[in-house]
């Protein structure tokens, strides 16, 4: 027990107590603390356990730099890996530690660190490669990682995204970000300043100051009011955890409740980097204790939380910021001593012990640090080391806008060098520390920090230094990397994990970077930096998710009449992103029933995702003819013609119908997933090749719902509803078009078909499909009609070895490999594709779509293999794309590509599929009515 | 996430374009060599630094010129094909 409570804490509402469970024990807070302070007031040392070996881990800072306390969120708002300094405290709050097994304080694993010296970095790679890595990995693994994940916990809620624009972004809302916030609002500019923080002020939360005649918080609390009056938007919990391209920054803003932090996308004209510094650890042996804390963090608890973290506490600095946090904690009560590693006391008069010029050696103490032995060899007891090593100035945001570190040898500090467009930085990320010099002019009365030195950690220390607590990487480990050769920062960090702790490691990269350059004996600058990335701090990956999840991951498109059709029975799947109806009926049964049916009298099919992109003006023949394998420009007006689209690669990537509705007008019927690509592909060569007055493209698939009537009785059940047009074959024979009228509106008949039977495609407005669709059904009864679903239309088309692109076919599929060969020998001028279908390398790939007789009784499966055995060993020769049992034909239906296979007819081949073999006879590929007798039937 | 200016719409998100490949990637003709066919199938610059570029703007359908540095990502134009705009 060493931490307590003081009667201050200005953040503190004592009004209510309220109490969390941290590892099963209950800690008593207030409403205004952090999980962290509340921790602490409670005399909790030990918060978790160290990554490797199980050290026992206590609070080091009070903000987003905190390494060590990091715990589980269990119950309904379970999160992993919670920050418990930035955390609030809540009533009912249940905290786990992580790597505590089973709390942090008695933790079985801790043992590992008496072998400490036989797991140095990159252990696992030297240690467990003999015989085999992945004989031990399961349990490295096991043991490795942060908080566990609860499996049966619901998971974040979801927060959507904001996307907003500013003229300045300010981040950090410190004593900078506040002026500046000010300035910018005064100046009738759009701002909004955020502040990873509960409350804003940064420093001036728990630094001694006054400011033009106030404290310090009243000052801030005046700027928020005056902030919030000129109309400044202030986002506090929310941390900037990304620069990106043109300005724009990325913000996660902590929700209440059990909702993922929100994203909001700020593009600003300017974004003003305020956010601060982060102090520095000392190297000395057993650096690790709990207890051991950032000088800043002792002050922040105190004046904030009316916490003391120590008793007999020892301040050890190189700084004179570390003198605010010995007065304050002495006020309180404590009894302090204060090392000033610069050789001598700051001026003035101090009521604590000050020891000039001495660096401490080593902590003392088990669990916990007991006392401190100086290089005097002086002892000094004490339950708490607060120590300031300097500051390191937060310019993630403007490393990862491309800015370029310059090395400060004053600060001894990396800093902003050249200034990048849009971003500017300001007060203590630019190492201005003084309060006097962040605010001029304006009547502050604070501590003056005066110089500073630096104590970077030196080679063949006596004893264990910590540079990143979280991970376990001492000094040793950056030294052996030294000797293995691995000098590069880059190659430091990988094979130390040296700043890979969740910290992305604001303490440990410096004085990590600073002793690989004396042991390489280079500057700390010649050594470099580590590239900094986003995130500043982690983010929850369902705060990118946003909303973005169940049926919004992938938004479905929807048919006219899809309400119609529930009523119907539908069983609705998706298909190239449009949700269909796969059958109608309770159980797949209906799929055979409805396939046999169609063939005997009508079915009704909605086929509305059908492409219809219509191509339009005086050069709309010349364009089609260029755009399709086949020549299109013989077609006659009111005929429709099947044909391909090729990649310019001359891989079939389409195909369909193409209607001619006048002498300049086509429609082009493509594949209902291939609309948005056919019509992007149309728009791209229409602009690049063609004159742009005198050919447009215009994509009406969403104006129209198109609804097939198939079957012998198809003509029949049309000419029944009278739709005003001659339907006769003469008039209207296969391929061809006509327009009719239904209550009033057009309707496009086109004679097409994908099932092989006489078939009709009506086309009409979507919003007045319902009408026709009802009358359909009604008519059809006389007829015996039945609704198709899309799986029935599948065994339909497949008994006619008509084919789905990309079911059928694969990136590499020419027109002659379908059997189409008239255009590649025969067409004049240039097409899609057409010079690639000459390349020599594309013509070795024959691999033709034939049908496939299965010997046995059962269909083969989709997938399966045609395997030959070639010099002893086994190839595939192709593969099966469709298969199916046919209620027509009674047997099974399949297609495939198979090597040759044209040439093969007949010849019986072996298909392996899942360890099984097959056989099968390669046949044609249309098994049903091959004259085409049944379209005129 | 990059901002570029449409010729028709002005900045918007770059995920509301399309890539349409190097600007100077002409078709060559029908008699064209193998080597020179496959080069404009297959060969590309891949730039570091400025760059000429054809892009769509989806939500408009149209291509444009865009100039820009990869190493940067400045846009230092946009421009209409075909002297629209
Ligand atoms: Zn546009």
């Amino acid at each position: 027990m060493s931490g307590w409570r003081t009667g201050a804490g200005w953040a503190l509402d004592r009004s209510e107590s309220l109490s969390f469970t941290f590892d099963g024990k209950t800690v008593p807070t207030f409403k205004g603390d952090t999980v962290a302070s509340a921790l602490l007031a409670s005399g909790q040392r030990i918060v978790g356990r160290s990554f490797k070996y199980h050290r026992p881990r206590g609070f080091w800072g009070a903000g987003s730099e905190e390494p060590n306390g990091i715990a589980d969120i269990h119950g309904a708002q379970h999160r992993p890996n919670v920050q418990m300094t930035l955390e609030p405290a809540a009533q009912g709050l249940r905290l786990r530690s992580i790597n505590g097994h089973p709390t942090a304080e008695h933790d079985r694993m801790a043992f590992l660190d008496r072998f400490s010296r036989f797991i140095p970095a990159a252990f696992y790679y030297k240690t467990f490669m003999r015989p085999d890595w992945h004989l031990f990995e399961p349990r490295i693994r096991a043991m490795a990682g942060l908080g566990r994940l609860d499996l049966a916990a619901q998971g974040f809620g979801p927060s959507a995204s904001v996307n907003t624009t500013c003229d300045v972004l300010v981040v950090g809302a410190g004593p900078a970000g506040l002026a500046a916030a000010k300035t910018e609002a005064k100046a009738g500019r759009k701002v909004i300043l955020c502040d990873e923080g509960m409350h804003v002020g940064g420093s001036l939360l728990y630094r001694p100051a006054r400011i033009d005649g106030q404290e310090a918080r009243d000052w801030v609390a005046a700027m928020v009011a005056e902030l919030t009056a000129l109309g400044v938007r202030i986002l506090a919990r929310t941390t900037a955890f990304g620069r990106y391209d043109h300005g724009l920054t990325g913000l996660a803003e902590a929700q209440p409740g059990g909702a993922a932090p929100r994203i909001w996308h700020v593009r600003a004209a300017e974004t003003i980097l305020a956010a601060g510094a982060i102090e520095r650890h000392l190297p000395f042996a057993n650096n690790d204790l709990p207890g051991v804390m950032s000088a800043e963090a002792g002050l922040h608890y105190l004046a904030r939380f009316g916490v003391a973290v120590g008793r007999r506490v020892v301040v050890a600095t190189t700084n004179g910021t570390a003198y605010d946090t010995a007065r304050a904690l002495h006020e309180a009560g404590a009894e302090v001593t204060l090392l000033d590693l610069r050789g001598r006391a700051a001026a003035g008069q101090h009521p604590f012990r000050i020891i000039a010029g001495q660096t401490i050696e080593t902590a003392l103490g088990r669990r916990q640090v007991e006392a401190v032995r100086l290089a005097s060899g002086e002892r000094i007891e004490a339950d708490t080391v607060l120590v300031s090593g300097g500051h390191t100035p937060t310019v993630h945001l403007y490393s990862q806008a491309q800015g370029k570190l310059r090395w400060d040898e004053g600060l001894r500090a990396f800093l902003p060098g050249d200034p990048v467009p849009g971003l500017r930085v300001i007060g203590a990320a630019v190492g201005i520390y003084d309060l006097s010099r962040i605010l001029p002019g304006q009547g502050v009365v604070a501590t003056a920090y005066g110089s500073s030195t630096a104590l970077w950690p030196k080679p063949r220390a006596k004893g264990r230094i910590w540079l990143d607590m979280q991970n376990d990487v001492t000094t040793k480990d950056v030294e052996l990397a030294h000797r293995e050769n691995l000098t590069s920062v880059e190659h430091l960090k990988r094979y130390t994990t040296l700043g890979m702790a969740n910290d992305q490691g604001r303490m440990s990269n410096l004085p990590g970077l600073a002793l690989m350059a004396e042991l390489t004996g280079r500057s700390i600058p010649e050594t470099g930096t580590t590239t900094y990335r986003p995130p500043f701090s982690p983010v929850p990956l369902a705060s990118f998710a946003g909303l973005r999840g169940g049926e919004l991951m992938n938004p479905v498109r929807r048919l006219p009449l899809e309400a119609e059709h529930r009523v119907d029975g539908a069983l609705f799947r998706e298909y190239g992103g449009w949700l269909r109806p796969a059958w109608f009926g309770p159980d797949e049964g209906a799929v055979m029933r409805e396939a046999k049916a169609a063939r005997q009298g009508v079915g009704l099919f909605d086929g509305s995702p059908l492409g219809k992109i219509e191509v339009i003006g005086p050069d709309a023949a010349k364009f089609v003819d260029f755009i399709y394998y086949n020549t299109m420009s013989t077609l006659k007006p009111g005929r429709c013609r099947y044909g391909f689209v090729l990649t310019e690669g001359g891989a079939v990537y389409d195909d369909g119908v193409l209607v001619r509705l006048d002498e300049n007008r086509f429609i082009v019927s493509c594949s209902s997933s291939h609309v948005q690509g056919m019509g992007l592909l149309l728009e791209e060569w229409r602009q690049d090749k063609f004159d742009r007055s005198r050919v447009v493209i215009h994509d009406t698939t969403a104006n129209y719902a198109t609804l097939t009537v198939t079957g012998p009785k198809s003509r029949d059940l049309l000419q029944a509803i009278g739709l005003e047009a001659a339907l006769d074959d003469a008039s209207l024979p296969h391929m061809a078009l006509t327009l009719g009228q239904f209550q009033g509106d057009e309707v496009r008949i086109t004679r097409v078909s994908f099932t092989g039977d006489r078939s009709y495609e009506l086309s009409i407005r979507a919003d007045r499909a319902l009408g026709l669709w009802r009358r359909l059904k009604e008519a059809g009864r006389a007829f015996d009609a039945v609704l198709l679903g899309g799986e029935a239309l599948m065994i339909l088309r497949a008994e006619k070895g008509y084919i789905v692109i990309g079911k059928d076919t694969d990136g590499r599929t020419r027109p002659m490999d379908l059997g189409v060969k008239g255009p590649f020998e025969k067409r004049k001028g240039d097409y899609l594709g057409r010079r690639s279908l000459h390349l020599p390398a594309v013509a070795d790939q024959a691999r033709d779509l034939v049908g496939l007789e299965s010997l046995g009784a059962e269909p083969l499966p989709v997938g399966a293999h045609v395997v030959e055995t070639v010099a002893g060993k086994r190839r595939s020769r192709g593969f099966v794309t469709t298969s199916h049992m046919s209620p027509n034909l009674n047997r099974p239906i399949a297609l495939g590509l198979v090597e040759g296979g044209s040439a093969r007819m007949g010849e019986v081949v072996t298909l392996h599929h899942l360890g099984q073999e097959v056989q099968a006879r390669i046949a044609p590929v249309c098994a049903l009515d091959p004259e085409g007798r049944l379209l005129d039937a | 996430m990059q901002l570029f200016t449409c010729p028709f719409c002005g900045p918007r998100p770059e995920t509301e374009f399309h890539f349409g490949g190097d600007a100077d990637n002409d078709r060559p003709g029908a008699e064209a060599s193998d080597a020179s066919w496959t080069d404009y199938l297959f060969f590309r610059h891949n730039r570091k630094g400025p760059a000429r570029e054809i892009w769509m703007h989806l939500s408009c359908r149209e291509a444009f010129l865009m100039e820009r540095d990869t190493v940067t990502h400045t846009v230092t134009a946009t421009l209409a094909l075909g002297g629209e705009a």
